[in-house]
């Protein structure tokens, strides 16, 4: 019950702010929030398998790609039919309702790429998965360059606008929670302990490949959803925002906030966002201050800025437990 | 027929025949010894009751069921757990987060119930710190309950595996080498302590140690091997003036 009013005051409250936002800061820093907030949708997704279950995979930017074509396509090409079923509804509901039907799309397909992805690769230990998942996330690149329908190497145009700074927030909201919610149960547990120790894991009977394709698939649903977002922000998708070096971005965006920690994933995406913007003007060279930061980070601060620090341990300590 | 049954296993590795025809029958409530020198085979034979590895010949029954094809988790999930020799705790987890986790095969709810945190979910949780929070009492860890495991000192980690082994609910325990690196003081403890919770938990108990003392004063049979074959079983009695044991044990003449 309580946790219902706060879902609702925190829907209400974005979509008080919506409105009116973008005067109050600025359209520029608008969308600058709107990426962040699609960044830590990314980050917070990684984290789940590269920081909690401990594999590492380097093809995010694979499953954001996957997200981002499916979701644009499916309403572009299903979109107008759908919006004449509904027709009866206010703008606002229709644009709701496209919109949830192409993340619905953009999730199930990302996730199922997961699933395929996955499932080879996650039984062999080691390195393999990191091979597997770039080697994907470039396959999904050139996919996408030689299909026409959607854009090919011109890029994907006319995607309609439905996503803003309240649909990105409410999933920002919705992934954390997912995450968090998961993180702290049995499954949890058996993701952290795949982590620490396979061999322990699969003697206390946690059957060790099942879980890292269930971490991984919910991972790349993630994913799925910010791509979903992202295409339905810019309107215009391109291959070229999808290279492997998307999916490093991410990857530093955890590795400065904290493998394992989900305020570290958030912070890790504020930082990286905000500092790339902010070095804007020097063009490639900005990408020279997370070299510099991530060799500073190694050194002091090996464990990411905030560690496996969480709020949620801290509240269990001094609880009633 | 016992509840663990190994029949004429052999494993080999390259030109090595690590484990050769052995057989194992363990009775129901059993207090099983199994000791050997170095290198004898034993911490072999545990890696083969557990699935780590598969034997090249020979059959393995748990309860009836053949399990030397299976995963190590789903021997786990059919009643088998294990400590092991050198301490495998999760280490970035809490004491009682390491006893939690082996409770997950009590689990009943579904990852979507994890992922909306369903009353039920939330019920199943609070049960599940219960439990383990019993299981921590019973070997006086209670009070360290929200320490990180690699925190706490040597014995308490292996006291903490036999735990988390046990939160798996088995109905065979696999200890391997429980008393290494303990005191006399701890490992007399130690011995109490098996034999109440093989009486506690309806436990049938393998044990590999190399401390004697532990090995002679705790368990009702034993098994030696050495060079991966069988030379002698016996009442702990029966072994000690054994001929063969004394010669694999000194080196013969």
């Amino acid at each position: 019950m309580r946790k219902g009013l706060l879902w609702l005051g925190a829907v209400l409250l974005l979509a008080a702010l919506e409105p009116n936002l973008r005067g109050l800061i600025g359209a520029y820093n608008y969308q600058i929030l709107v990426l962040v907030g699609i960044n830590i949708i990314l980050a917070v997704s990684l984290n789940l398998i590269n920081g909690f279950t401990g594999q590492f995979s380097i093809g995010h930017a694979g499953f954001y790609a996957v997200g981002a074509y499916t979701s644009a396509a499916l309403v572009r090409y299903a979109g107008p039919p759908v919006r004449a079923l509904v027709s009866f509804l206010p703008a606002v509901a229709q644009d709701a309702v496209l919109l949830l039907m192409g993340l619905l799309g953009a999730a199930l397909v990302a996730g199922l790429a997961g699933l395929a992805v996955g499932i080879p690769s996650l039984r062999l230990r080691g390195d393999y998965l990191a091979i597997v998942t770039l080697g994907f996330g470039e396959i999904i690149r050139v996919l996408i360059l030689n299909i026409d329908a959607i854009g090919g190497a011109r890029g994907f145009s006319g995607i309609p606008q439905l996503s803003n700074f309240f649909w990105v927030y409410l999933f920002v909201l919705i992934t954390i929670a997912t995450v968090h919610n998961l993180v702290d149960s049995s499954y949890g547990r058996a993701f952290v302990s795949i982590r620490d120790d396979e061999i322990a894991a699969e003697a206390m009977g946690i059957d060790t490949t099942r879980f890292k394709v269930l971490s991984f698939v919910i991972s790349s649903m993630f994913a799925g959803i910010a791509g979903g977002l992202f295409g339905h922000f810019t309107m215009y998708l391109h291959p070229n925002s999808f290279t492997f070096v998307a999916s490093f971005y991410v990857i530093i965006m955890i590795v400065i906030g904290g493998l394992g920690s989900i305020e570290g994933a958030v912070l890790g995406a504020v930082v990286f966002t905000v500092v790339l913007e902010m070095f804007r003007g020097f063009g490639a060279f900005r990408l020279i201050n997370f070299s510099v930061l991530l060799v500073l980070i190694m050194i002091y601060r090996p464990e990411g800025l905030l560690g496996s620090w969480t709020l949620f341990k801290r509240r269990r300590k001094t609880g009633a437990t | 027929m016992g509840i663990l049954e190994i029949r004429d296993c052999t494993i080999r590795f390259g030109g090595l025949t690590a484990v050769k025809s052995l057989n194992m029958s363990l009775e129901r409530g059993a207090l099983y010894g199994l000791i050997g020198p170095n290198g004898a085979g034993k911490t072999t034979i545990f890696n083969l009751l557990t699935g780590v590895y598969q034997p090249n010949e020979g059959s393995i029954e748990l309860d009836g069921k053949s399990i030397e094809r299976l995963k190590p988790s789903r021997i786990a999930q059919l009643g088998m757990s294990r400590t092991f020799q050198n301490i495998r705790l999760f280490q970035s987890m809490t004491v009682l987060e390491n006893v939690k986790l082996a409770r997950h095969l009590t689990r009943t709810q579904g990852v979507f119930d994890a992922i909306v945190r369903t009353r039920r979910l939330r019920e199943e949780e609070v049960k599940v710190e219960q439990d383990a929070m019993e299981l921590l009492e019973i070997f006086k860890l209670d009070g360290r309950a929200d320490e990180l495991a690699l925190n706490l000192p040597y014995g308490s980690q292996r006291r903490l595996e036999i735990a988390r082994a046990l939160a798996t609910n088995p109905t065979v325990l696999l200890l391997d080498e429980p008393a290494a690196g303990m005191n006399p003081q701890e490992s007399l403890e130690l011995m109490h302590l098996i034999r109440s919770i093989r009486d506690r938990f309806d436990l049938t108990v393998l044990l590999v140690e190399h401390n004697m003392r532990v090995v002679m004063g705790v368990c009702e049979r034993i098994q030696v091997i050495d060079y991966g074959e069988t030379i002698a079983i016996g009442s702990p009695k029966e072994i000690r003036d054994d001929p063969m044991v004394i010669e694999a044990y000194l080196g013969g003449a």
